[in-house]
Protein backbone atom coordinates (compact mmCIF):
# COMPACT_ATOMS: atom_id res chain seq x y z
CA UNK A 1 0.00 0.00 0.00
CA UNK A 2 2.71 2.32 0.67
CA UNK A 3 4.68 2.08 -2.53
CA UNK A 4 2.16 3.74 -4.18
CA UNK A 5 2.41 6.35 -2.28
CA UNK A 6 6.01 6.67 -2.90
CA UNK A 7 5.77 6.89 -6.02
CA UNK A 8 3.32 9.57 -6.73
CA UNK A 9 5.32 11.58 -3.99
CA UNK A 10 8.38 10.92 -6.74
CA UNK A 11 6.56 12.02 -9.67
CA UNK A 12 5.55 14.92 -7.95
CA UNK A 13 9.24 15.96 -7.42
CA UNK A 14 10.05 15.21 -10.93
CA UNK A 15 7.10 17.38 -11.85
CA UNK A 16 8.75 20.12 -9.88
CA UNK A 17 12.11 19.82 -11.31
CA UNK A 18 10.67 19.80 -14.90
CA UNK A 19 8.49 22.84 -14.18
CA UNK A 20 11.50 25.34 -12.99
CA UNK A 21 13.82 24.18 -15.78
CA UNK A 22 10.73 25.59 -18.00
CA UNK A 23 10.51 28.39 -16.14
CA UNK A 24 13.86 29.29 -16.87
CA UNK A 25 15.00 33.27 -17.92
CA UNK A 26 18.48 34.15 -19.45
CA UNK A 27 19.75 37.13 -18.19
CA UNK A 28 19.87 40.75 -19.41
CA UNK A 29 23.54 41.94 -20.64
CA UNK A 30 24.60 45.41 -20.42
CA UNK A 31 24.36 48.42 -18.46
CA UNK A 32 21.01 49.45 -17.31
CA UNK A 33 19.87 52.65 -15.49
CA UNK A 34 16.88 53.67 -13.35
CA UNK A 35 14.19 55.92 -14.55
CA UNK A 36 11.88 58.05 -12.85
CA UNK A 37 8.78 58.86 -14.90
CA UNK A 38 5.10 59.72 -14.74
CA UNK A 39 2.75 57.05 -15.57
CA UNK A 40 -1.15 57.73 -15.12
CA UNK A 41 -0.04 61.24 -12.69
CA UNK A 42 2.14 58.22 -10.14
CA UNK A 43 6.15 58.82 -9.94
CA UNK A 44 7.39 55.48 -11.44
CA UNK A 45 10.05 53.69 -11.34
CA UNK A 46 11.72 51.49 -13.76
CA UNK A 47 14.93 49.81 -15.16
CA UNK A 48 15.69 50.29 -19.22
CA UNK A 49 18.01 47.89 -20.47
CA UNK A 50 20.93 48.47 -22.84
CA UNK A 51 19.71 47.64 -26.45
CA UNK A 52 21.23 47.38 -29.72
CA UNK A 53 20.96 50.99 -31.64
CA UNK A 54 19.10 50.99 -34.48
CA UNK A 55 21.15 50.31 -37.70
CA UNK A 56 21.12 49.78 -41.61
CA UNK A 57 23.69 47.74 -43.71
CA UNK A 58 22.76 46.25 -47.59
CA UNK A 59 22.64 42.10 -46.82
CA UNK A 60 23.82 39.62 -49.39
CA UNK A 61 20.76 40.12 -52.15
CA UNK A 62 21.75 44.08 -52.26
CA UNK A 63 19.03 44.78 -50.97
CA UNK A 64 18.90 47.49 -47.36
CA UNK A 65 18.62 45.57 -44.42
CA UNK A 66 18.81 46.82 -40.77
CA UNK A 67 17.56 46.88 -36.56
CA UNK A 68 14.12 47.61 -38.55
CA UNK A 69 13.81 44.20 -40.18
CA UNK A 70 14.85 42.54 -37.11
CA UNK A 71 11.87 44.49 -35.11
CA UNK A 72 10.10 42.06 -32.88
CA UNK A 73 12.73 39.37 -33.72
CA UNK A 74 15.39 37.14 -32.23
CA UNK A 75 18.41 36.89 -33.74
CA UNK A 76 21.71 35.41 -33.34
CA UNK A 77 24.37 37.89 -34.70
CA UNK A 78 28.02 37.14 -35.53
CA UNK A 79 31.45 38.51 -36.94
CA UNK A 80 33.61 37.32 -39.72
CA UNK A 81 34.95 37.87 -43.16
CA UNK A 82 34.73 35.76 -46.43
CA UNK A 83 38.14 35.26 -46.88
CA UNK A 84 39.27 34.37 -43.24
CA UNK A 85 41.43 31.59 -42.84
CA UNK A 86 41.94 31.17 -38.39
CA UNK A 87 38.26 30.48 -36.61
CA UNK A 88 35.56 31.80 -39.42
CA UNK A 89 35.39 28.44 -41.32
CA UNK A 90 34.55 26.56 -37.60
CA UNK A 91 32.28 29.34 -36.54
CA UNK A 92 30.19 29.06 -40.01
CA UNK A 93 30.03 25.29 -39.81
CA UNK A 94 28.87 25.98 -35.92
CA UNK A 95 26.26 28.32 -36.64
CA UNK A 96 24.99 25.93 -39.72
CA UNK A 97 23.58 23.83 -36.82
CA UNK A 98 21.68 27.02 -35.61
CA UNK A 99 20.46 27.73 -39.05
CA UNK A 100 19.31 24.23 -40.14
CA UNK A 101 17.46 24.56 -36.27
CA UNK A 102 15.73 27.70 -37.13
CA UNK A 103 15.78 27.98 -40.69
CA UNK A 104 11.64 27.78 -41.07
CA UNK A 105 11.03 29.86 -37.93
CA UNK A 106 10.27 33.26 -39.00
CA UNK A 107 10.98 35.08 -35.63
CA UNK A 108 14.50 33.92 -35.56
CA UNK A 109 17.44 35.28 -37.70
CA UNK A 110 20.49 34.80 -37.62
CA UNK A 111 22.94 38.06 -39.01
CA UNK A 112 26.39 37.79 -39.71
CA UNK A 113 28.48 41.17 -39.87
CA UNK A 114 31.31 41.29 -42.23
CA UNK A 115 34.55 43.04 -40.97
CA UNK A 116 36.32 43.50 -44.24
CA UNK A 117 33.50 45.34 -46.31
CA UNK A 118 35.99 46.87 -48.57
CA UNK A 119 36.20 43.26 -49.91
CA UNK A 120 33.27 41.34 -48.57
CA UNK A 121 30.81 43.31 -51.28
CA UNK A 122 26.90 41.89 -51.46
CA UNK A 123 27.80 39.80 -54.69
CA UNK A 124 30.97 38.28 -52.50
CA UNK A 125 28.58 37.78 -49.80
CA UNK A 126 25.72 35.87 -51.68
CA UNK A 127 28.01 33.54 -53.26
CA UNK A 128 29.70 32.70 -49.91
CA UNK A 129 26.21 32.23 -48.79
CA UNK A 130 25.12 30.01 -51.38
CA UNK A 131 28.42 28.05 -50.90
CA UNK A 132 27.96 27.61 -48.04
CA UNK A 133 24.11 26.36 -48.36
CA UNK A 134 22.34 29.06 -47.09
CA UNK A 135 19.02 30.12 -49.17
CA UNK A 136 16.37 32.52 -47.94
CA UNK A 137 16.19 35.75 -45.72
CA UNK A 138 16.49 33.32 -42.34
CA UNK A 139 20.81 33.90 -42.17
CA UNK A 140 21.48 37.54 -43.60
CA UNK A 141 25.11 38.65 -44.70
CA UNK A 142 25.39 42.54 -43.53
CA UNK A 143 27.96 44.66 -45.55
CA UNK A 144 28.31 48.12 -43.47
CA UNK A 145 30.25 51.16 -42.85
CA UNK A 146 33.89 49.89 -41.12
CA UNK A 147 33.56 52.08 -38.51
CA UNK A 148 30.12 51.50 -37.98
CA UNK A 149 30.32 47.84 -37.55
CA UNK A 150 33.47 48.09 -35.52
CA UNK A 151 31.57 50.67 -33.37
CA UNK A 152 28.56 48.45 -32.66
CA UNK A 153 30.80 45.15 -32.42
CA UNK A 154 32.75 46.55 -29.52
CA UNK A 155 30.37 48.79 -27.73
CA UNK A 156 26.94 47.19 -28.49
CA UNK A 157 27.73 43.47 -29.12
CA UNK A 158 30.22 43.49 -27.01
CA UNK A 159 32.57 41.45 -29.57
CA UNK A 160 36.41 43.09 -30.12
CA UNK A 161 37.52 43.58 -33.42
CA UNK A 162 40.14 45.11 -35.43
CA UNK A 163 41.93 45.26 -38.35
CA UNK A 164 45.56 43.93 -37.39
CA UNK A 165 48.01 43.31 -40.54
CA UNK A 166 50.11 40.88 -38.53
CA UNK A 167 47.12 38.55 -38.16
CA UNK A 168 46.35 35.67 -40.53
CA UNK A 169 43.78 37.17 -43.23
CA UNK A 170 44.70 40.85 -41.65
CA UNK A 171 41.88 40.85 -39.22
CA UNK A 172 41.70 39.44 -35.86
CA UNK A 173 38.24 39.33 -33.91
CA UNK A 174 36.26 37.20 -31.35
CA UNK A 175 34.31 34.10 -31.72
CA UNK A 176 31.42 35.00 -30.03
CA UNK A 177 27.71 34.10 -31.33
CA UNK A 178 25.50 37.19 -30.07
CA UNK A 179 21.69 36.03 -28.71
CA UNK A 180 19.45 39.22 -29.10
CA UNK A 181 15.93 39.26 -27.85
CA UNK A 182 12.88 40.65 -29.34
CA UNK A 183 13.40 43.97 -27.38
CA UNK A 184 16.50 44.18 -28.93
CA UNK A 185 18.57 43.14 -25.68
CA UNK A 186 21.88 41.16 -25.29
CA UNK A 187 20.32 38.07 -23.83
CA UNK A 188 23.83 35.58 -24.51
CA UNK A 189 27.13 34.98 -25.85
CA UNK A 190 28.49 31.79 -27.14
CA UNK A 191 31.68 30.53 -27.79
CA UNK A 192 31.24 29.94 -31.64
CA UNK A 193 34.15 27.85 -31.86
CA UNK A 194 32.59 25.49 -29.71
CA UNK A 195 29.82 23.16 -30.58
CA UNK A 196 28.99 22.61 -26.88
CA UNK A 197 27.90 26.54 -26.12
CA UNK A 198 26.56 26.61 -29.47
CA UNK A 199 24.09 23.32 -28.74
CA UNK A 200 23.30 25.59 -25.29
CA UNK A 201 22.63 28.40 -27.78
CA UNK A 202 20.29 26.71 -29.62
CA UNK A 203 18.40 25.53 -26.28
CA UNK A 204 18.76 28.78 -25.12
CA UNK A 205 16.49 30.09 -28.34
CA UNK A 206 13.86 28.00 -26.95
CA UNK A 207 13.90 29.60 -23.60
CA UNK A 208 13.56 33.14 -25.29
CA UNK A 209 10.84 32.35 -27.29
CA UNK A 210 9.04 31.13 -24.66
CA UNK A 211 9.52 34.35 -23.12
CA UNK A 212 6.25 36.47 -22.63
CA UNK A 213 6.83 39.65 -24.54
CA UNK A 214 6.87 41.77 -21.46
CA UNK A 215 8.96 39.94 -18.96
CA UNK A 216 11.72 42.06 -17.93
CA UNK A 217 10.09 45.10 -18.20
CA UNK B 1 70.79 -32.66 -39.12
CA UNK B 2 70.42 -31.03 -41.97
CA UNK B 3 66.46 -30.86 -41.37
CA UNK B 4 67.45 -28.91 -38.04
CA UNK B 5 69.37 -26.15 -40.17
CA UNK B 6 66.59 -25.62 -43.08
CA UNK B 7 64.59 -25.42 -40.06
CA UNK B 8 66.28 -22.97 -38.05
CA UNK B 9 66.92 -20.72 -41.01
CA UNK B 10 63.56 -20.79 -41.99
CA UNK B 11 62.19 -19.51 -38.11
CA UNK B 12 65.18 -17.28 -38.55
CA UNK B 13 63.64 -15.84 -41.75
CA UNK B 14 60.34 -15.92 -40.25
CA UNK B 15 61.32 -13.67 -37.19
CA UNK B 16 63.01 -11.19 -39.40
CA UNK B 17 60.42 -10.93 -41.77
CA UNK B 18 57.69 -10.31 -38.89
CA UNK B 19 60.15 -7.81 -37.51
CA UNK B 20 60.57 -5.65 -40.31
CA UNK B 21 56.63 -5.64 -40.71
CA UNK B 22 56.23 -4.11 -37.02
CA UNK B 23 59.01 -2.05 -37.49
CA UNK B 24 57.50 -0.47 -40.53
CA UNK B 25 53.93 -0.52 -38.92
CA UNK B 26 55.60 1.23 -35.71
CA UNK B 27 56.87 3.66 -38.39
CA UNK B 28 53.41 4.68 -39.45
CA UNK B 29 51.58 4.70 -36.28
CA UNK B 30 54.58 7.05 -34.99
CA UNK B 31 53.17 9.45 -38.16
CA UNK B 32 50.14 8.94 -37.94
CA UNK B 33 49.59 9.85 -34.55
CA UNK B 34 51.86 12.93 -34.45
CA UNK B 35 49.98 13.72 -37.67
CA UNK B 36 46.55 13.56 -36.09
CA UNK B 37 47.99 16.25 -33.70
CA UNK B 38 49.51 18.57 -36.49
CA UNK B 39 46.04 17.98 -38.30
CA UNK B 40 43.97 19.23 -35.38
CA UNK B 41 46.23 22.88 -35.25
CA UNK B 42 46.45 23.28 -38.45
CA UNK B 43 43.86 21.84 -40.69
CA UNK B 44 40.96 20.72 -38.68
CA UNK B 45 39.43 24.33 -38.50
CA UNK B 46 38.71 24.48 -42.18
CA UNK B 47 38.68 20.61 -43.01
CA UNK B 48 36.97 19.63 -40.49
CA UNK B 49 37.11 16.71 -37.57
CA UNK B 50 36.01 14.31 -39.74
CA UNK B 51 38.35 15.97 -43.13
CA UNK B 52 34.04 16.86 -44.17
CA UNK B 53 35.13 20.15 -45.23
CA UNK B 54 32.23 22.89 -45.32
CA UNK B 55 29.74 22.26 -47.72
CA UNK B 56 30.83 24.18 -51.30
CA UNK B 57 33.71 26.54 -49.72
CA UNK B 58 36.29 24.32 -48.27
CA UNK B 59 36.54 20.82 -50.28
CA UNK B 60 36.78 17.85 -47.84
CA UNK B 61 39.99 15.51 -47.61
CA UNK B 62 37.15 12.31 -48.48
CA UNK B 63 38.40 11.69 -52.44
CA UNK B 64 41.03 9.05 -52.14
CA UNK B 65 41.01 8.75 -55.88
CA UNK B 66 41.92 12.70 -56.15
CA UNK B 67 44.63 12.05 -53.17
CA UNK B 68 46.40 8.79 -54.62
CA UNK B 69 46.35 10.86 -58.14
CA UNK B 70 47.97 14.28 -56.83
CA UNK B 71 49.57 12.55 -54.09
CA UNK B 72 53.19 14.47 -55.16
CA UNK B 73 51.60 17.77 -55.21
CA UNK B 74 50.07 17.47 -51.60
CA UNK B 75 53.33 18.72 -49.59
CA UNK B 76 53.42 21.76 -51.85
CA UNK B 77 50.03 22.54 -51.27
CA UNK B 78 49.99 22.64 -47.71
CA UNK B 79 53.70 24.41 -47.63
CA UNK B 80 52.48 26.85 -50.36
CA UNK B 81 48.35 26.81 -50.16
CA UNK B 82 46.46 26.65 -52.89
CA UNK B 83 44.38 29.29 -55.29
CA UNK B 84 42.45 28.87 -58.10
CA UNK B 85 39.50 26.26 -59.70
CA UNK B 86 39.74 22.83 -58.38
CA UNK B 87 37.44 19.75 -58.71
CA UNK B 88 37.29 17.16 -55.67
CA UNK B 89 34.95 14.39 -55.66
CA UNK B 90 32.86 15.81 -58.22
CA UNK B 91 32.68 19.17 -57.36
CA UNK B 92 33.81 22.44 -58.59
CA UNK B 93 35.91 24.91 -55.72
CA UNK B 94 37.35 27.97 -55.91
CA UNK B 95 38.86 30.01 -53.70
CA UNK B 96 42.08 30.29 -51.69
CA UNK B 97 43.88 27.94 -49.30
CA UNK B 98 46.53 29.53 -46.87
CA UNK B 99 49.82 28.14 -46.86
CA UNK B 100 50.52 26.26 -43.53
CA UNK B 101 53.23 28.12 -42.80
CA UNK B 102 56.07 27.18 -40.28
CA UNK B 103 55.27 23.39 -40.77
CA UNK B 104 58.87 21.33 -40.45
CA UNK B 105 58.97 18.96 -43.74
CA UNK B 106 58.38 15.97 -41.11
CA UNK B 107 55.34 17.79 -39.87
CA UNK B 108 53.79 17.74 -43.25
CA UNK B 109 54.65 14.01 -43.88
CA UNK B 110 52.98 13.32 -40.33
CA UNK B 111 49.85 15.38 -41.18
CA UNK B 112 49.74 13.84 -44.92
CA UNK B 113 50.04 10.39 -43.64
CA UNK B 114 47.56 11.04 -41.28
CA UNK B 115 44.90 12.34 -43.75
CA UNK B 116 45.44 9.65 -46.39
CA UNK B 117 44.97 7.04 -44.36
CA UNK B 118 41.76 8.78 -42.19
CA UNK B 119 37.92 9.77 -43.92
CA UNK B 120 38.26 6.78 -45.55
CA UNK B 121 41.45 7.05 -47.40
CA UNK B 122 44.61 4.27 -46.73
CA UNK B 123 47.53 5.05 -48.67
CA UNK B 124 49.62 3.79 -46.51
CA UNK B 125 53.28 5.86 -45.33
CA UNK B 126 53.71 9.43 -46.44
CA UNK B 127 56.86 9.59 -45.32
CA UNK B 128 59.79 12.72 -45.15
CA UNK B 129 61.59 11.42 -47.51
CA UNK B 130 58.88 11.94 -49.95
CA UNK B 131 57.84 15.18 -48.34
CA UNK B 132 61.97 16.21 -49.51
CA UNK B 133 61.34 15.14 -52.75
CA UNK B 134 57.87 16.14 -53.88
CA UNK B 135 59.00 19.84 -52.39
CA UNK B 136 61.76 20.29 -54.70
CA UNK B 137 58.93 20.47 -57.57
CA UNK B 138 56.80 22.39 -56.16
CA UNK B 139 55.65 24.94 -59.45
Amino acid sequence: MKKPAYLFLGFICLCACKFNSSNKTLPIYGNRTAVTKMVNGQVVNDTTYATIPPFKFVDQYGDSTGSQNLAGKIYVADFFFTSCPSICPIMQRNMLAVYKAYKDTPDVKIVSFTIDPKYDTPPVLKNYAEKLGVTGNSWLFLQGNRDTVYRIAEKNFLVAVSKDSTAAGGYVHQGWFVLVDKQKRVRGSYDGTDPKQVAQLIDDIKTLKAEPAAAGK
Amino acid sequence: MKMKVICSICALLVILIISCQSSDSLEFNRYYAEGSVVYQTHCQNCHGQHGEGLNGLIPPLTDSVFLRKNSDQLPCAVMFGLKGKITIGKRLFEGQMPPASGLANIEIAQALTYITNSFGNKMGIFNVEMVNGDLVKCR
